[in-house]
Formats: C-alpha cells, sequence, structure tokens
C-alpha cells in the first residue's frame, strides 16, 4: 500500500442470492480526495458501498479491503465505523422518536451544539426548524438524505462513503451537497461519492468508472465523465438494471473484456 | 392549554399532619421522581394534584374547576375526579400512585368525569420502585362529555425485580364531538406482569386514541387487550401499541376495532420488536357493521430493522448500544 493511499481493495468478489455482484473489484481512494465513482444503475456502486461498510450479506467470497493498511475484510461494521470509515446510505433509514440532534450527536465524539448546528446548515436546514424533529417518515425523503449527509460531516470521519448524495434532492440543493463534499475533503475527509450523475464528478479529484461489477477504468474527472456520457449512458437501456443477470445475455462479458460502448 | 375561564387555585390541602405521613409522603415523592415525575410539581398550588400511597391519600390539592374527592379503601382508594362543564384547565392534573414496600396490593377505583366543553390533561405516574411481591389493581370509569377534551397520560417505574402485576382496567364513553387521549408507559424497571384491558365508546364525531408503551425482558409478561367502538356517525379511533421485548419475555397485543356508523374510521398500529427468546404476538380484529365505515390495521413484529441498525453501528455504536437507542426510540 503507498504511503498516501487510505482505502484499498484487491479483487473483491460478493456473491448475493441470485447474482455475483462484485467482480473482482480493484479500487484506491487517497488520503484528502473526493473520488467519484461513476456507473449506471445497477452496475454495482451501491453494493460496493455495502461491502466496504461490512453490512449483513455483503462479505466477500474473495479479495480484500485495506483501510489504511489495516486488513478490514473481516470487521464488523461497529469496528470499521470506529477506525473512521463510515457510510451515507442512499435511502436513509428513519428512526422512530430520534430527534434529529441526538441523530447527529451519535457518531460524534465529542457532541457540540455549534458543530450539529453547523453541519446543518451544511446542507441548507435550518437548525431551528430541524433539530426537534425525529427522523421518521414525516421528513421527506429528501430531508432525511440531507440530514444523513449532516451526520456523515458531523462524525468527521476519515473516510466518508456517500452513495448517490444527490438522490432524492432538490435542484437548488445540489449545488449545497456539492459544497459540502468539497469542503469535507478540505477538512481532511476522504470522500468516496458513488453516482450515476457525471455532473456530481465535477468536485472530485479522482474518478473511476464501474460496470458489470468491476470497477472498469480510474482517471481524471474530465476524462471519466466523457467515456461514461459517451461510452454507458447510450447503452444505458440495452444494459438494463442487471448487468451481470440473464437476462443480459452475452453483454455483461463484452462490457468487462472489451470496454463499455463498441463504437 | 388555552383558558377562556381561567382556573384558579381554589384550595391547598398540602396539609401537614404527623412524622408518620410526613415520611411516607417524602418516600412516594422520591419514588415518584424516579418514575419521571417532578415532585415540586406536587407542592404547586396551581396544579391540581392528587398523592396516593397504598391506600392513604397523602395529598389533594384542586383548582377552579377541578374536583377531586378521594375515599380510603381497605386496599386502596376510590377517587372521584371531576371538570366541570367549561372548564379549561391550564395545568395538567398531576397524579401520583404508588407503592414504597416491597409487596402488598393497591386497588385504585377511579372515576373521571369530564363535563361539556372542558378541556383537561392528566399526568399520572406510577411508582413501585422496591416491588418484590405486589399487586396494582386498578378500575377506571371515564366520560368524556360533548365537546370534552381529556388527555391522560400514565407512566410506570416498577424498580428492577419485576415481582408485580399490574392490572388496569378501563370503560370509557366518548360523548358527541368528545376527544380523548390514553397513553399508557412502562418502559422503565421490569415489567412484571401486565395485563390492559381498555374499552371504549365513541359516540358521533368523537375521537379517541390510545398508545400503549412498554418494554419487556427476563420473564416478563405484556397483555394488551384493547377495544374501540366507533359507534357515531364519523367517529375516529386509533390505536398505537410500541413494544419490545427480550430474554424470555412474551407480549400479546389484541386489539379491536369495531366500524358500526357511517364514517366511522378506525386504524390500529402494532409494532413489536422482539430479541433473544421473547415471543411477540398481535391479533387484531377489525369488525365493520356499515358500509360506509371503515377500519384498517397495519402490524410489524420482527427483530430490529438491519437498516437501522446498520446505519447506528457505521457512526461507531456497537450492537446492543445501536439496539437500545431504537427500542427508546420507538418507546420513547
Amino acid at each position: 500500500m503507498e504511503k498516501d493511499e487510505l482505502l484499498r481493495l484487491e479483487d473483491v468478489w460478493v456473491q448475493r442470492p441470485g447474482a455475483e455482484v462484485l467482480r473482482g473489484v480493484n479500487l484506491t481512494v487517497r488520503c484528502g480526495e473526493v473520488h467519484a465513482l461513476l456507473g449506471l444503475n445497477g452496475s454495482g456502486k451501491t453494493s460496493l458501498a455495502l461491502t466496504l461498510m461490512g453490512a449483513d450479506g455483503y462479505k466477500p467470497g474473495r479479495g480484500r479491503i485495506l483501510f489504511d493498511g489495516q486488513d478490514i475484510t473481516a470487521l464488523s461494521v461497529t469496528a470499521r465505523a470506529r477506525l473512521g470509515l463510515t457510510l451515507a446510505w442512499q435511502e436513509p433509514a428513519r428512526f422512530e422518536g430520534l430527534p434529529v440532534a441526538d441523530y447527529l450527536a451519535l457518531g460524534m465524539k465529542k457532541p457540540e451544539r455549534e458543530r450539529i448546528e453547523g453541519a446543518l446548515k451544511a446542507v441548507a436546514l435550518s437548525p431551528l426548524i430541524y433539530l426537534s424533529r425525529t427522523v421518521n417518515s414525516a421528513l421527506s425523503g429528501g430531508e432525511r438524505k440531507r440530514i444523513e449527509l449532516a451526520a456523515v460531516y458531523a462524525m468527521q470521519p476519515r473516510l466518508a462513503v456517500l452513495d448517490e448524495p444527490d438522490s432524492g434532492v432538490d435542484v437548488l440543493c445540489v449545488g449545497d451537497i456539492m459544497a459540502l463534499i468539497r469542503r469535507m475533503a478540505d477538512e481532511g475527509i476522504s470522500v468516496l461519492m458513488i453516482t450515476h450523475r457525471d455532473e456530481m464528478a465535477e468536485v472530485a479529484d479522482t474518478a473511476s468508472l464501474m460496470c458489470g461489477g468491476a470497477v472498469i477504468q480510474t482517471g481524471s474527472p474530465a476524462k471519466m465523465r466523457d467515456y461514461f456520457t459517451q461510452r454507458c449512458r447510450p447503452h444505458g437501456d440495452l444494459l438494463g438494471n442487471q448487468p451481470w443477470g440473464a437476462e443480459a445475455g452475452g453483454t455483461y462479458q463484452r462490457v468487462v473484456t472489451e470496454g463499455v460502448g463498441s463504437e | 392549554m388555552s383558558s377562556h375561564h381561567p382556573s384558579h387555585v381554589k384550595s391547598s390541602v398540602l396539609q401537614q399532619r404527623d412524622p408518620a405521613w410526613a415520611r411516607e409522603f417524602e418516600a412516594i415523592l422520591k419514588a415518584y421522581e424516579q418514575a419521571g415525575g417532578k415532585p415540586d410539581v406536587l407542592r404547586t398550588p396551581r396544579v391540581a394534584s392528587a398523592v396516593i400511597s397504598g391506600n392513604h391519600v397523602l395529598a389533594v390539592n384542586l383548582v377552579e374547576g377541578v374536583d377531586i374527592e378521594a375515599e380510603e379503601l381497605e386496599n386502596g382508594v376510590h377517587a372521584c375526579i371531576t371538570v366541570a362543564p367549561g372548564t379549561k384547565v391550564d395545568y395538567p392534573v398531576h397524579l401520583c400512585f404508588g407503592m414504597v414496600p416491597t409487596e402488598g396490593l393497591q386497588e385504585i377505583i377511579s372515576e373521571f368525569e369530564i363535563g361539556e366543553g372542558a378541556e383537561v390533561g392528566f399526568l399520572a405516574h406510577c411508582t413501585f420502585p422496591n416491588a418484590e411481591n405486589l399487586k396494582h389493581v386498578m378500575d377506571a370509569r371515564i366520560h368524556v362529555g360533548p365537546g370534552a377534551t381529556m388527555r391522560y397520560s400514565e407512566g410506570h417505574y416498577h424498580g428492577p425485580v419485576g415481582g408485580i402485576e399490574v392490572l388496569p382496567t378501563t370503560h370509557a364513553q366518548v360523548d358527541e364531538g368528545g376527544w380523548l387521549e390514553s397513553e399508557f408507559s412502562l418502559v422503565h424497571g421490569r415489567v412484571g406482569r401486565l395485563e390492559i384491558q381498555f374499552e371504549v365508546e365513541v359516540t358521533a364525531g368523537g375521537v379517541v386514541e390510545l398508545v400503549t408503551k412498554a418494554y419487556g425482558s427476563a420473564e416478563d409478561e405484556i397483555e394488551v387487550n384493547e377495544v374501540v367502538r366507533l359507534n357515531g356517525e364519523g367517529a375516529r379511533g386509533l390505536t398505537k401499541t410500541r413494544v419490545a421485548v427480550r430474554d424470555q419475555a412474551t407480549s400479546e397485543i389484541y386489539t379491536t376495532a369495531e366500524g358500526n356508523a357511517p364514517g366511522a374510521v378506525g386504524h390500529m398500529d402494532c409494532t413489536e420488536i422482539v430479541r433473544g427468546e421473547a415471543v411477540a404476538r398481535n391479533v387484531p380484529i377489525v369488525v365493520v357493521r356499515d358500509d360506509r365505515a371503515r377500519v384498517t390495521h397495519e402490524a410489524a413484529i420482527g427483530s430490529v430493522n438491519s437498516k437501522e441498525l446498520e446505519t447506528l453501528m457505521a457512526r461507531g455504536l456497537d450492537e446492543e448500544e445501536a439496539v437500545d437507542i431504537i427500542v427508546r426510540g420507538l418507546l420513547g
């Protein structure tokens, strides 16, 4: 592992009932960078996020995950979080009866009201309105999403995996989310940002492209955006949501071995 | 609560009697605090209150429009609580029931008469901090008059042993346009054996909301039987049950909602979390006797939601801490 590497995945394979969702993922995230992971729906991005966090049912059958040089492949979710790795879920959970203020304070070593309020402001939510509300279904999906991001920011992890941080958030707020991601990196929090919207890669330092359960390219955000928009997107309909599934026929093999698209 | 007819202090009968009384009063106040109550409130003249320890009525405080008559029985107390028609009571009436000894029987017979158009809240704390072999029986009659509102919240604290049986039975009548909210909470200390019986008849335009929260552990037994009869046109009813059980505890929730009139709307909502070897059961019964009525139910029984659990663990909490937060949130 190189000196500035924070996260390294080596040939990670994950089998889920009925599908092999990760097929030999190799990926490196460096300290202090925003790393965008682009891919179509169903390409395995969320599976990768859950595997990184150690979620139930996402234990690699092969390969290993190194975090700051330590093999965390077999560690629990809690142990990974205590090392400084956390995840903002694509669809955040609902918590009946849990106030937003308490939710944000959970991951903080020293819960401070100022930081909690700052985290809410960073996602364009008023502390006055939201601190006493509960993280339940009375909040909209977009509000819960922003609160989830605020909770991750308040925690100040070493690596934040953000699974589609822009999804469900109104257009006016996307700029705030992008600013927050940049701010996190500026404050020393490395970010692995998962998205299928190439515009989000604007805030990234590095980008990777995922397809068919594998990372097929890594490079500059501009290069990956071009590749994604010109060669992946046009094939979205063809690949469907499960490009490695039986319904895709031989498409998956071609995609992985020959790259996306066949110009 | 807003006041069209401000309630004023009518009298204070926190009379000092003898040293034995003072000791018992202080002991029950201490226990009251353990149950989540604020003892100072019971000494506030502006707040109607009653303090009952075993079969002793230790203190009663009245405000205008609220009358509490309490009679000591062999093993408990018979209390009649009346709120005069049109009275808007500024502060919730505070009730403290309990027993400090380790064993015994306490029977509370209570009658609530809420006059037409009155608005009142009750905060009841039942505390049995040292219970080892105790039985607490409650038999309540509630009458919410036309257009009246009654909000009743009862919190229990039973101590760590679980040697207690709590058997509350309530029969309630909500008149036209009346509103009754009743919440029962037993989430601190051991449950022991809890058996709730609650039946309510709701007439036209009346509303009833019953909320039950309990957290059982070890060999605790929780049984809730609630029957809501929506008898009048446009009557509405909701039962909301939140129970968590772990170890070998059991929970049985039986709720019945009857839609017996045009436009009656009822809903039963039950969530139970099960851990360890605990067992939970929910039996909702829907009865509809009018084709313009609607009654629905939803139930979720199972372990803690894995996504909620992993979300909290991803913040660094271990599994037990995460489960505790989820359960406390559910029961909070």
